[in-house]
């Protein structure tokens, strides 16, 4: 796992514009290239790519998967495990970073083992969380969870150190209470640091998924090559020798962790309108 | 308080004339052999109902006394008085206005400006009122609901004025304002910081490196020292108000008045170019260019 502390400040694409932008147009260009790449490459057996099952066999795999139950299924355990780890990275994370953000003892006291478990990787985590933890599902969320918390709290930290100390000198002069300068200038003011957490963290449950769901087997459908979500549905089609089903598994995680970060960055605006004005 | 619109009276009438006393103050930094002595042994008083400015060079203290004033800080010696009791603290009766805009990105101009009565719980029909009759004084009626990053420079200074003035400070602490504007927009700040002040002659402490808005400002000139900070100069600025730019430049007595300032400041930078001081001899060519145009 990566823990990133992007910047806050970066500017944000502006929402309601029409789709035919020419950002719109590049990226459909970028992607075609790529498939057409792709394509080629594994035709022409090429090396490196030429062991790869081209797009038109993974296509021809991926079309009655469409309109197969096991597959959505497959969608909705790793959304579900997903949205649940990350909820509860962001319900524990969010409040622990800003404590730690806003009182010295509390951070003293914490951070040595928050810096000490964040290098541990989460698929290290696997084993301990299969032990620790009475259910599968249990042990998945966990390390999803893990996967995410720490992305999110490192931002929330950051964010709040990098408030203007003016800010507080501020408010301080005009009478504001402690609990008045929480929740008018350090919620708001940590507000796009958060969001930015949780969308580099949303992203990185969706890596973690993968993992937590080979080694846990699948969750409650171990027998079926269905069901048991993305990552298992990766796994069980390299036991089966069925590479294109890979590549389909592979492409569906990065589909949904696309349109989970775009959600996010979507409330995250929602959330922060004045970094929406210019 | 009655229904009836807010006027300078009535934003005058709640105005306590207040002076601040600094007396011996003395404020260092780092530890041991590394100390330096910021300000040393300074004293000055801010008189009831004046505008005091404060000139020096740059990287002089002024700041630094400035956080002392505000209670940011605590000096090391000496005592800092408002009307005689002790500055213990940040308190609204000394509110100050920083270099950069402190405006809350996440509050909207009405919002901002209405930042301190919501924290002390004090918004009723008059505050808001209070805060209309603001929001018209300094040209933003029409800015209310934009946020500060769509406001420009001097929009942005005007909307803090007036965040700070609704809290009715007995003291406004003034940080270098307006640097950082367009010569135009600073000049035109001048006309609507000085009309303010002489509509409610609040005590007013203003800090600042430029000589031109010094003077079209003052009341009362401090002249600063190098570092570490004392007061070199006292000069009492007794051309009438209300000012108006194209007068001052044609006025003699201003023009006097400039000249022996810049002579203060030339002696002050001349003192710390021969210890060798890169900012003062930014300043002591700036003025000789200064003197030989006059």
């Amino acid at each position: 796992m990566s823990a990133i502390v992007a910047s806050a400040a970066q500017p944000r694409p502006r929402p309601g514009q029409s789709i035919f932008r020419h950002h719109v147009v590049r990226a459909v260009i970028s992607i075609s290239v790529f498939i057409l790449l792709w394509e080629l490459g594994s035709r022409l057996k090429a090396p490196w790519v030429g062991e790869v099952p081209p797009p038109s066999v993974v296509l021809d795999t991926w079309i009655p998967l469409l309109t197969d139950q096991g597959y959505w299924y497959s969608w909705y355990q790793s959304s579900r495990r997903v949205l649940s780890g990350f909820l509860a990275a962001m319900i524990i994370g969010i409040p622990f970073g800003l404590a730690m953000a806003t009182s010295r003892v509390f951070h003293d006291l914490t951070f040595p083992v928050f810096e000490i478990l964040r290098p541990i990787p989460p698929l290290a985590w696997v084993p301990a969380a299969i032990i620790f933890w009475p259910t599968q599902e249990l042990s998945i969320g966990f390390v999803i969870f893990l996967g995410a918390i720490f992305t999110i709290m490192l931002n929330v930290i950051g964010g709040a150190r990098s408030i203007d100390v003016r800010f507080f000198q501020a408010a301080r002069s005009m009478g504001s209470s402690n609990w008045d300068i929480f929740r008018r200038i350090v919620l708001p003011g940590v507000l796009p640091s958060i969001v930015v957490g949780c969308e580099v963290g949303i992203g990185i449950t969706w890596n973690v998924v993968v993992a937590a769901e080979m080694i846990s087997g699948g969750g409650g459908a171990i027998q079926s090559s269905a069901g048991g979500g993305l990552g298992f549905f990766i796994w069980n089609s390299y036991i089966g020798f069925s590479y294109p089903h890979i590549v389909v598994g592979m492409i569906s995680i990065g589909i949904a962790g696309y349109i989970s970060s775009a959600i996010i960055r979507r409330l995250g605006l929602y959330v922060t309108p004045w970094l929406r004005v210019r | 308080m009655s229904a009836v619109p807010h006027d300078g009276q009535t934003l005058r009438a709640g105005i306590k004339p207040s002076e601040i006393r600094v007396s011996n103050v003395f404020k260092g930094y780092g530890d041991a052999q590394f100390r330096t002595e910021v300000v040393r042994d300074c004293s000055f008083t801010i008189d009831r109902s004046k505008l005091t400015v404060m000139i020096g060079p740059s990287g002089c203290g002024k700041s630094t006394l400035i956080r002392l004033l505000a209670g940011f800080e605590k000096p090391d010696r000496g005592t800092i008085t408002l009307n005689g009791a002790p500055v213990t603290g940040p308190a609204r009766d000394r509110l100050v206005l920083f270099q950069e805009s402190a405006l809350f990105p996440w509050m909207n101009t009405w919002d901002n400006i209405l930042y301190g009565p919501r924290a002390r719980r004090e918004v009723s029909r008059e505050t808001l009122d209070m805060a209309d009759f603001l929001l018209n004084k300094v040209g933003l009626a029409q800015f209310r609901r934009k946020y500060p990053m769509q406001l420009s420079g001097g929009m942005q200074r005007r909307a803090e004025l007036a965040r700070a003035m609704i809290n009715n400070p007995a003291v406004m602490i003034l940080d270098e304002p307006f640097r950082g504007l367009d010569a135009m927009t600073k000049e035109l700040m001048w006309e609507y910081y000085s009309r303010l002040f002489e509509e409610t002659r609040r005590t007013n402490f203003f800090v600042t490196t430029d000589i031109d808005e010094a003077i079209f400002l003052a009341d009362r000139l401090l002249i600063m020292s190098n570092i570490p900070c004392q007061v070199r100069a006292v000069l009492d600025i007794d051309i009438p108000r209300p000012r108006t730019l194209i007068a001052m430049v044609e006025d003699d007595r201003a023009n006097e008045i400039k000249m022996s300032a810049l002579s203060i400041l030339h002696e002050e930078a001349m003192k710390s170019f021969s210890r060798g001081s890169k900012a003062a001899a930014d300043f002591v060519e700036a003025y000789s260019k200064r003197v030989s145009k006059s």
